[in-house]
């Protein structure tokens, strides 16, 4: 449970509580009845409002629906592949040969786990430089066979270590952007839950990108932003505001093609809904691309990243 | 600066004058330490003398999320370095070769790639791939410019499809790393290079040798991130001490230019 949650976790109980006892007093439905009113109005209350930071701690919900929940849901098959091939198969990212609504597909996505061993296995969804060069591996198949690219992405980030720089992580990531931006064929990418900087961007330099109402596209975790910034990383709610990292703010700046709506209170409330909000995105944007020419969509894709960017022309040159 | 100066190395705290430093483009002449160097020094150390020509130094960023405290911050870097962004770039010559040539200046909020940056390194990209030039680009960031949030990250996406394209043609993509070089800057246009040359002793990687003690609670190796160390690991082509880079990259393009 979150902090915000609290009144509505508080009121479910005393809901619980009230129905246990109900058997011997009839008196006791009036309450229950108003009771369930005021929960379902604190729960329109705190989750139609919630602010940047705490959509972050609905991303990072232990039992937000991940890479597993999609795949197991969505999947007619998948036919997962492994390695590298130059060092090890990393469990943290995880794709394959994927059929999704009659669709055959190259599915990846980052992979959270779904207990403390998988999870831990997973590196909580936090790749090394082999889990990028698996992935490329799988942009490489996608091209040669002609599958769409889907991905799903949840990561906090690129796994900061030891290994991951002995192994090159910024040149792995670097090499999935090049190959993306190259792949010719339709890339179509979910944000699902976190989307932390180049690990996430190393999987959504895509021809769409769609992104859960509760999740999050950030070029840094709101808590190291704040300390960086305001040297108090306390002050990750100012950041994450600032950062305007949030679905509908990435939307409005350009970079996001649609949002796509979670159940009241988020994806782990009714993970089927959510699921099936992803499964209906993807099923309508593979079928609208499904005609593109390889050079209409490369050229599209130029195009769609050539342009981003903020600035201005000043008169004069610099002095440099 | 007055040339009389004395200042100390802070590595070998031996007494250096200041202007032998400078005529060594900020090597220690005592113990060749490379000090971080000027952007507009490098175009200097690098290009023929008049060759060089600016272009798009007119492009200052904006400041596309109101990010608090960010046109300040810009302000005091633009007097403090008298450049637009942290970047140099335009076309010159090397060894009477023309080239397209990005060179980052790490005072300019810690080399922070911004939108100009990206754009500013997309289109000396596409001037290379346009009037067929290699490219040379010279890195020095402390990674993304999180003022810009996701503009910052998507830069990363915009050197990538402008790169992409120019990799289809026969002309190379020379990267050099300086100290320090990381984050997104690493993980995007500077290691997606043909030829990866790191000055001596340069740190270079994705996430901060502090990120990662931080992170891992482990103790990093000596020498951890280092162009030695990212040599040895098989990530960069050659270390080239500062003051013989032009005649190593004159011989380079000898073979490819």
């Amino acid at each position: 449970m979150l902090d915000f949650e609290r009144p509505i976790k508080e009121l479910e109980e005393r809901i619980a509580e009230l129905h246990r006892l109900a058997g011997e007093s009839e008196g006791l439905q009036a309450e229950i009845s108003r009771l369930e009113e005021a929960l379902e109005a604190a729960r329109r209350r705190i989750y139609t409002n919630l602010s940047p930071y705490q959509r972050v701690q609905v991303a990072r919900h232990p039992e937000r629906p991940n890479f597993r929940a999609y795949r197991d849901a969505l999947c007619e098959d998948f036919y997962e592949l492994s390695g590298d091939r130059h060092y090890g198969d990393d469990a943290a990212v995880r794709g394959g040969f994927a059929r999704i609504r009659g669709r055959n597909v190259v599915l990846i996505g980052h992979d959270k786990g779904a207990d403390v061993k998988s999870r831990v296995e997973g590196n909580f969804g936090m790749a090394h430089p082999e889990g990028y060069r698996k992935v490329k591996r799988l942009y490489g198949l996608a091209a040669r066979f002609g599958l769409p690219v889907v991905t799903l992405v949840d990561t906090p980030g690129a796994f900061a270590g030891r290994g991951a720089e002995e192994r090159g992580q910024a040149w792995a990531i670097s090499e999935d952007l090049m190959a993306l931006a190259a792949v010719p064929v339709p890339v179509v990418s979910v944000i699902i839950g976190e989307g932390g900087s180049g690990g996430a961007l190393a999987m959504c330099l895509a021809d769409y990108l769609g992104m859960l109402e509760n999740s999050y596209l950030s070029v840094i975790a709101p808590e190291a932003c704040a300390s960086i910034i305001f040297r108090d990383s306390s002050r990750a709610p100012e950041a994450a505001e600032a950062l305007k990292l949030t679905a509908r703010d990435l939307k409005e700046h350009g970079v996001v093609d649609e949002v796509l709506p979670e159940p009241l209170g988020g994806a782990h409330r009714d993970p089927e809904a959510a699921i099936r909000a992803v499964g209906e995105a993807l099923e309508r944007v593979l079928a609208g691309v499904s005609g593109s020419s390889p050079e209409d969509l490369l050229k599209r894709r130029y195009a769609r990243y050539r342009r981003i960017g903020s600035y201005q022309r000043l008169p004069g040159p610099s002095s440099g | 600066m007055d040339a009389t100066v004395f200042t100390k190395c802070e590595r070998c705290k031996q007494p250096v004058y200041e202007k032998d430093l400078r005529a060594r483009f900020n090597v220690c002449p005592n113990c060749e330490f490379h000090y971080p160097l000027p952007a507009p020094e490098r175009v200097r150390l690098l290009t023929d003398a008049g060759s060089f020509e600016e272009r798009d130094g007119e492009l200052a960023a904006g400041d596309p999320l109101g990010f608090e405290g960010y046109p300040d911050r810009l302000r005091s870097a633009r007097e403090k370095t008298g450049l637009g962004d942290a970047i140099l770039s335009g076309v010159g010559e090397i060894g009477g070769r023309r080239v397209a040539l990005a060179v980052m200046d790490f005072r300019f909020i810690g080399g922070s790639m911004g939108s100009v940056v990206g754009e500013r390194v997309a289109r000396t990209v596409e001037l290379a791939r346009a009037e067929g030039l290699p490219l040379v680009t010279v890195s020095a960031s402390g990674g993304a410019r999180m003022f810009e949030g996701i503009y910052s990250l998507m830069q990363m996406a915009k050197t990538s499809v402008a790169l992409s394209r120019f990799m289809e043609g026969s002309k190379p993509y020379i990267s050099i790393l300086t100290d320090p070089t990381f984050g997104g800057v690493t993980a995007s246009f500077a290691t997606a290079a043909d030829i990866i040359i790191a000055e001596p002793g340069a740190r270079v990687g994705f996430a901060g040798a502090r990120v990662i003690e931080q992170t891992t609670k482990e103790r990093l190796p000596e020498g951890f991130q280092t162009a030695e160390f990212q040599r040895e690991h098989g990530m960069v082509d050659r270390i080239v001490h500062r003051l013989a880079l032009k005649g190593d990259l004159e011989r380079l393009l000898g073979f490819v230019g």
